[in-house]
C-alpha cells in the first residue's frame, strides 16, 4: 500500500502524550512511529525492558499505553513477551479468547536491554520463533542510568564509563551489528531504520514486521538529545547525517534477502554526523584527524560489507 | 475466580508405583496448565521432560517452551500468567538462584504460578544433591512454599497448588518442593487420583484483569515512586498471611477427594512427647522411624514435620511444642548467620514470642545429600535428652554426621 504521509500521521496515538520522556526524545518517536503500523482495530500487546521508557510511561497508577501492556525487568523482554504470546495460543487453542480477536505482540528495549543484558533473552525468543516483533530502540548507551557505553555505543563516543581524558578517547571498541546478529538467526524479517524524510521507511518496516508471521526484529536508531549532546530541535538533521554518511544504513532481511531501502546518491564524510554531537567534540581537537580517520574506515569497511551482501541477494 | 467452595465426592483411588518426579509430571498432565517454560536442571530435569513427552503422544496439550535459561522460564511464566494463562515451571538449585529476581516479580505483581522445585544444593562446591539450601535461600521473596516427605506428599501437594495460589485473598505464586534424588528419583508406593476429579477439583483459571482480555487493557509491572512501594508490600503480606486458612480450607476439601488429610504440619506421635524434632522433607520418614524404635524402648520422643513454611505458622508450631521438654530443629541448609538455620531462626524467635522457654537446639544436617539415619535422629533425641535430664550443655548450633 503506498505511504500517506498525512494519513499515517492522523492515526489516533497509541502511546499517549503526557508521558514523562525528555523533550525530544528518540525513544518515544520511535515506539509511536512502530505503533502507528498498528491495523486500526489489531489489538497489541505491548512489552517493555526496564529502561527511561518504562520508568517514563507507566508510573502508577497512570500508563501512557492505550494497549495492554506489560513490564517485567531489565533483561528480559524477549522472554516475557514469548509468554505472553504462547498464552495467545494458548487460550485460542483451548477456545478462551474469540476466534475473530486478533492480537500483535511487540516489545521495546534499549540498547541496553537488547544488544547486552537481555541479549540471551531476545536470541531465544527469537530462535523460538514466537510471533513477535522486537524493536530496539538504539540510543547507543546506558541512558536510564546516566549515559554508560553498552555494546552499541560507537566508537570514541564520550560516555560516562568511557570518559574522554588525558590518556582516553572515548569508547575503545566499535559497536556490535545487532541487526547482522538477528539476521543469523534466519528469522523472517530483521530491519533498520531511523527516523529520516516523511518517515515511510520506518513506517513501511514496523508494518512488515508487525505484520510478517513469526518474529520480526527491528532496530531503530533513536538519539538521545542528552547522552549525544546536540539541540533537540535537530534531531532529524542527526538522524539524517547518520543515513546520508552510511554510519546508519536503511536496510532489511526479508526472508533471507538483504536490501538496502535507501542509497545515498552522494555519500557524506562521517564528520558531518559527528560534528553535531557533544559526545564527540573531542575528535574535532587539532591533532585528533587520525581517529576521525579511523571511525571513518570502520563506517566505509561495514558499508561495503553491507552492499556485498545486498548484491549477492541479488544475484 | 473459580476457587469458591464446592462439594468433592471421593474418587476411586489408582494404585501405582513412580518417583517423585513422574508422580508431579502425572499430576500436571491431569491438570494440564496452558503454558509451562522449563529449562533443564538436575534432578528436576525428568518433569520437563516428561511433560514434553505426554504433550509428543497427545496426552496433554499445555504449550510448553523450551527456553533459554531459568531466569527465561520464570520470566515467560510472569508474561504468559499476566497474559490469563495459568502457568508453571520447574527447576532445582542453580536454576532457582537464577530466577530469583523473577520469583520476587511474580509474587509482587500478584500472578499465582506454580514451581515445582526440586530440592538440591546450591554451589559451591557444585554438588547435585538434596539439601534445602535452594528454597530456604527463596524463602523471602514472597512465594507460598510447601514441603513433600514422599511421592504421594508431592503429587497431593501440586494439585492443591493452584487451589491455593488462585484464591482471591491469596493471589501469589506457591513453590512445591521436594528432595532431590530421595524422592524425585525414588521409587515409591502411591495413590493417584483419575484425571476428572483432579480437573474438577482444580477448576478452570479465570483471572479478573489479564493482558489478553479484549477491549479492557492492562497493564502490569509499573514503576511505583515511594508513595506507593510500601502499600504494595503491605497488601502482599496480608495476601500471605490469609494463605494460612486458605491452605487449611483447601486441603479439608483435598481430603473429601481423597481421603488424605493435609494440615500447616504434620504431628506424629508428639501428643505425650517429651522430646520432639522438627523437621521438613523426606528426612521426617527416617525421624519418624526413628522415634519408633525409640519408643519401643519407653522414650517418649516425637516428630513434627512441618509442611508449610511459608507462610510460617509460628503461632502453631509453638502451641504444638508447649508440652515438650525440648525441640530439636533441623535445618538442611546452611545460611550462615553464624547463629542458626533458616527454620532454627524462625522457630526459636516464635518460641519466644509464645513465651515458652524450652530447651531448642539448632542442628544443620544432610548438606549436599549426606545421609540422615535414623542412629543420627536416635543421637539428636539422646542430646537432647541429656540436656534436660542431666543437665549436660548441648549447645544451640549443632552439626549432625560430620566427617570424623
Amino acid at each position: 500500500m503506498a505511504y500517506n504521509f498525512k494519513e499515517v500521521m492522523s492515526k489516533p496515538e497509541r502511546l499517549a502524550g503526557g508521558h514523562r520522556m525528555c523533550p525530544g526524545c528518540g525513544g518515544t518517536i520511535a515506539a509511536r512511529a512502530v505503533l502507528r503500523a498498528l491495523r486500526e482495530g489489531d489489538m497489541a500487546v505491548i512489552g517493555n525492558a526496564t529502561g527511561c521508557m518504562e520508568v517514563s510511561t507507566f508510573m502508577y497508577p497512570y500508563t501512557a499505553f492505550e494497549d495492554s501492556y506489560i513490564h517485567n525487568a531489565f533483561e528480559n523482554a524477549g522472554a516475557t513477551l514469548s509468554g505472553v504470546e504462547t498464552a495467545y495460543r494458548a487460550l485460542k487453542k483451548r477456545g478462551r479468547l474469540p476466534e475473530d480477536v486478533q492480537y500483535k505482540f511487540i516489545t521495546f528495549g534499549g540498547d541496553g536491554g537488547t544488544y547486552d543484558i537481555g541479549f540471551q533473552s531476545l536470541s531465544g525468543a527469537m530462535e523460538r520463533g514466537h510471533d513477535m516483533v522486537y524493536v530496539c530502540y538504539d540510543n547507543g548507551a546506558y541512558m536510564n542510568t546516566g549515559i554508560q557505553r553498552s555494546s552499541a555505543t560507537p566508537m570514541f563516543a564520550d560516555t560516562t564509563t568511557t570518559p574522554v581524558g588525558t590518556r582516553s578517547n572515548g569508547k575503545v571498541q566499535c559497536r556490535k551489528d545487532i541487526a547482522d546478529i538477528m539476521a543469523s538467526h534466519n528469522i523472517p524479517y530483521v530491519g533498520q531504520s531511523t527516523f529520516f524524510g516523511n518517515f515511510s521507511d520506518l513506517h513501511g518496516k514496523a508494518e512488515k514486521a508487525i505484520y510478517t508471521e513469526g518474529p520480526a526484529f527491528l532496530n531503530i536508531m533513536a538519539p538521545c538529545p542528552r547522552g549525544w549532546r546536540y539541540d533537540p530541535a535537530d534531531i532529524m538533521k542527526v538522524c539524517r547525517m547518520a543515513v546520508e554518511t552510511c554510519y546508519w544504513p536503511l536496510f532489511e532481511v526479508d526472508h533471507g534477502k538483504w536490501r538496502i531501502t535507501y542509497e545515498p546518491k552522494n555519500k557524506l564524510p562521517v564528520e558531518e554526523f559527528l560534528r553535531l554531537q557533544g559526545r564527540f567534540r573531542h575528535l574535532f581537537k587539532p591533532g585528533n584527524e587520525d581517529l576521525i580517520a579511523e571511525f571513518q574506515a570502520e563506517v566505509d569497511r561495514r558499508w561495503e560489507h553491507l552492499q556485498y551482501k545486498c548484491a549477492e541477494a541479488l544475484v | 475466580m473459580t476457587n469458591e467452595k464446592k462439594m468433592s465426592t471421593p474418587a476411586a483411588p489408582i494404585p501405582e508405583r513412580m518417583s517423585g518426579n513422574e508422580a508431579v509430571a502425572f499430576a500436571i498432565r491431569q491438570v494440564n496448565p496452558d503454558v509451562m517454560p522449563a529449562f533443564p536442571i538436575t534432578p528436576s530435569t525428568e518433569i520437563p521432560q516428561m511433560v514434553s513427552s505426554y504433550i509428543a503422544n497427545g496426552l496433554m496439550d499445555t504449550e510448553f517452551i523450551p527456553v533459554e535459561s531459568e531466569h527465561s522460564a520464570m520470566s515467560a511464566a510472569v508474561g504468559a500468567e499476566s497474559a490469563g494463562a495459568r502457568s508453571m515451571t520447574a527447576t532445582s538449585s542453580a536454576g532457582l538462584a537464577l530466577m530469583w529476581e523473577e520469583l520476587l516479580l511474580a509474587a509482587s505483581n500478584r500472578l499465582p504460578i506454580v514451581l515445582t522445585l526440586v530440592n538440591r544444593t546450591l554451589s559451591g562446591p557444585i554438588n547435585i544433591n538434596c539439601d534445602h539450601t535452594d528454597s530456604m535461600g527463596a524463602r523471602d521473596t514472597g512465594w507460598i512454599q510447601i514441603y513433600a516427605e514422599n511421592n504421594q506428599e508431592v503429587y497431593d501437594n501440586y494439585i492443591q497448588a493452584y487451589r491455593i495460589a488462585e484464591h482471591r485473598d491469596v493471589r501469589l505464586p506457591v513453590m512445591i518442593c521436594q528432595d532431590g534424588f530421595i524422592t524425585s528419583h525414588g521409587v515409591q508406593n502411591i495413590s493417584l487420583l483419575p484425571d476428572q476429579p483432579v480437573k474438577d477439583f482444580v477448576g478452570t483459571y479465570a483471572p479478573e484483569e489479564y493482558l489478553l482480555n479484549p477491549g479492557k487493557p492492562v497493564a502490569v509491572g509499573p514503576y511505583a515512586v515511594t508513595d506507593y512501594v510500601m502499600e504494595a508490600r503491605k497488601a502482599q503480606r496480608e495476601a500471605m498471611e490469609n494463605a494460612k486458612q486458605v491452605i487449611l480450607d483447601v486441603a479439608d476439601e483435598f481430603a473429601a477427594l481423597s481421603g488424605r488429610q493435609y494440615g500447616l504440619f504434620e504431628e506424629y506421635r508428639t501428643a505425650d512427647a517429651d522430646y520432639v524434632m522438627l523437621i521438613i522433607g523426606s528426612a521426617a520418614g527416617t525421624a519418624k522411624e526413628a522415634v519408633d524404635e525409640l519408643r519401643g524402648q519407653g522414650k517418649k520422643v516425637g516428630v513434627l514435620k512441618l509442611r508449610v513454611f511459608r507462610p510460617f505458622p509460628e503461632k502453631e508450631i509453638a502451641e504444638a511444642l508447649a508440652n515438650c521438654r525440648a525441640v530439636a530443629i533441623m535445618d538442611r541448609s546452611e545460611n550462615y548467620s553464624g547463629q542458626a538455620g533458616a527454620l532454627g531462626s524462625e522457630v526459636t524467635a516464635g518460641l519466644y514470642r509464645q513465651h515458652s522457654d524450652i530447651l531448642a537446639v539448632n542442628y544443620i544436617y544432610g548438606l549436599g545429600g549426606r545421609d540422615f539415619t535414623t542412629e543420627d535422629a536416635a543421637a539428636v533425641f539422646e542430646e537432647l535428652r541429656e540436656g534436660v535430664e542431666e543437665g549436660r550443655p548441648v549447645g544451640q548450633y549443632r552439626y549432625v554426621g560430620l566427617r570424623g
